[in-house]
């Protein structure tokens, strides 16, 4: 039983780191109506940020943080100005190649930079001196700071896109583009701060995934970033609460088959999402759409 | 001077001429109508006016400013709305969401303000919540307002979408075929919410609609497009009556 609970908050926190990437997966889809295969490696951008601020500029942890969230958010608005606006009106297939081309530069220009050896660096959080002891079990700080940091997070995140009128906007856009523009909405403005909050919640999920895995190197963004991207398909791509939920399923399943066999682990997780799709197409929470004829 | 001034408008697609040498010229607080047999090209004037399409050649000024080249957003602010033929509202969203992201230009605060939750941003969305409830109301829907507006009963939809593009606060409004799909009581009270609005606001108001009562019964000005070009222009008595028109609606 405490084996299991155990296996269960793994489960959660990977879940919710998952579900941070998602979020932003999701977000860009449901508004610029693209996956931007590049998201994985803003994680990956995000940890070296990290790494640059606190290990070579010798910063305190809370600016280098907030630093971190702001190099990223920069980042993503940057690609998606120079790679994707100009291809708002082309095939969607013209749009996946050039933001697999983005990967692939971020990938590289950090190989350049750093070089391909992985670097070591030491988690910013102390996770002995942040853990808990709940009877026979015990959760380890990086856990605790990582369940609360991303449940902040999502809770922020809905509470701005339902409630602010740049949310509105975000919301108007996703629907129909067209009205929004009509009703006097910058969809160009819109679209950027789509990109910013998706990076910044990337740079967070990187911040917490090299805290955990205390290693770099320049494709580290890729596994958690195609992983969270099989989250935000489970759940439904485009919807908010979707990315959640498939996010922080796919790290419970993840942590159940690990358990029971590590070879297979992966298999397992998207033998999961074969058959979420099989039965239900659009995902978990996702709508199913009639086309009008 | 006119509020609306178009002069020499057209444009081709391909090598279709969708519409061609079209001239209009709006007063302010006119209720204008825009008529002609399907395919006249008239929702394609109202993509031009938005911006929604460019223009081969001509000149739209509204106020004096010259519209052509905008993008819809800015066009929008300018202060030029509309409404659509087929229903496009915000359909996953309230009827007071709806209504509030059109008053996106109108009441501002900045991101950080909301995403902080300041003060601010407080008192702007109070403010954005009762100037849409007091838009609502004279399309009698604020009752609604907390409703999700694709189930709205039809005509109401379209009432919304009046009142949405109320909120951005135009100069000019476009209704593309209000009446489209009402039945005769909605049609009547659509017809007092639009001589409504016209009054209260002071709003100019260019429609295209195909009920010929609706047509005669508010409009002050008419212009017949037929194949892209004006057939007839004039007061709704003289426009009607009109041998050219007549054939042009029921053949030869």
């Amino acid at each position: 039983m405490e084996n299991f609970i155990e296996i269960l908050i793994t489960g959660l926190r990977s879940g919710s780191i998952y579900a941070l990437i998602a979020l932003g997966y999701t977000m860009v889809y449901g508004i610029a109506k693209m996956i931007n295969f590049a998201h994985g490696d803003i994680i990956m951008i995000g940890a070296y940020a990290l790494y640059v601020f606190i290990e070579l500029l010798h910063m305190p942890v809370v600016p280098a943080v907030i630093c971190t969230i702001a190099v990223c958010a920069v980042l993503g608005i940057c690609i998606e100005k120079v790679a994707y606006k100009p291809l708002r009106k082309a095939t969607p297939l013209a749009v996946l190649i050039t933001a697999i081309g983005v990967s692939y530069f971020l990938q590289s220009a950090v190989l350049l930079i750093f070089g391909g050896t992985p670097i070591s660096f030491a988690s910013i959080i102390d996770s002995k001196a942040l853990s808990l002891k709940i009877g026979s079990i015990t959760l380890s700080g990086i856990t605790i700071v990582t369940l609360a940091v991303t449940t902040i997070s999502m809770i922020a995140l809905t509470l701005f896109i339902q409630k602010t009128k740049t949310g509105r906007a975000m919301r108007a856009v996703s629907e129909d583009k067209g009205a929004a523009e009509l009703m006097g909405i910058n969809v160009n403005r819109t679209i950027s701060i789509t990109f910013a909050i998706g990076s910044a919640l990337a740079a967070i999920a990187g911040i917490l995934y090299i805290c955990q895995f205390q290693s770099l190197k320049p494709t580290l963004g890729a596994l958690p970033g195609i992983k969270a991207f099989v989250a935000a398909v489970l759940g439904g791509i485009g919807s908010i609460p979707g990315a959640m939920l498939g996010g922080i399923l796919l790290g419970v399943i993840e942590s159940v088959s690990k358990n029971v066999s590590g070879e297979l682990a992966d298999a397992i997780v998207f033998g999961v999402l074969v058959v979420v799709l099989l039965v239900k197409p659009s995902g978990l929470l996702g709508k199913n759409k009639t086309e009008k004829v | 001077m006119a509020l609306l001034e178009v002069k020499n408008l057209g444009i081709s697609f391909g090598g279709l001429r969708a519409v061609d040498q079209f001239h209009v010229s709006i007063e302010k607080r006119q209720l204008y109508g825009l008529i002609g047999p399907n395919g006249a090209g008239k929702t394609t004037i109202f993509n031009l006016l938005t911006g929604v399409y460019k223009p081969t050649e001509g000149s739209i000024l509204l106020d004096g400013i010259s519209l052509v080249g905008k993008g819809p957003a800015q066009i929008n602010q300018v202060g030029i709305a509309r409404t659509f033929q087929n229903i496009r509202l915000f359909h996953k969203m309230t009827v007071l969401d709806n209504v509030k992201v059109a008053l996106h230009n109108q009441i501002k605060y900045s991101v950080m303000e909301g995403v902080l939750r300041l003060p601010g941003y407080f008192k702007r969305e109070k403010e954005m919540d009762k100037k849409a409830l007091e838009l609502l109301e004279v399309f009698n829907l604020h009752e609604e307002a907390g409703i999700i507006a694709a189930n709205l009963p039809y005509g109401k939809q379209r009432k919304l979408e009046i009142a949405r593009a109320m909120a951005t606060n135009p100069k000019l409004i476009l209704l593309d075929e209000p009446a489209a799909g009402m039945n005769p009581n909605e049609t009547e009270e659509l017809m007092e919410n639009i001589r409504f609005i016209r009054d209260k606001f002071e709003m100019t108001i260019l429609l295209i609609e195909h009920d010929m009562k609706l047509v005669a019964g508010i409009c002050e000005q008419i212009t017949v497009l037929n194949f892209g070009t004006e057939l007839a222009s004039g007061t709704p008595d003289m426009v009607l009556n009109d041998p050219k028109v007549i054939t042009a609606y029921l053949g030869e």
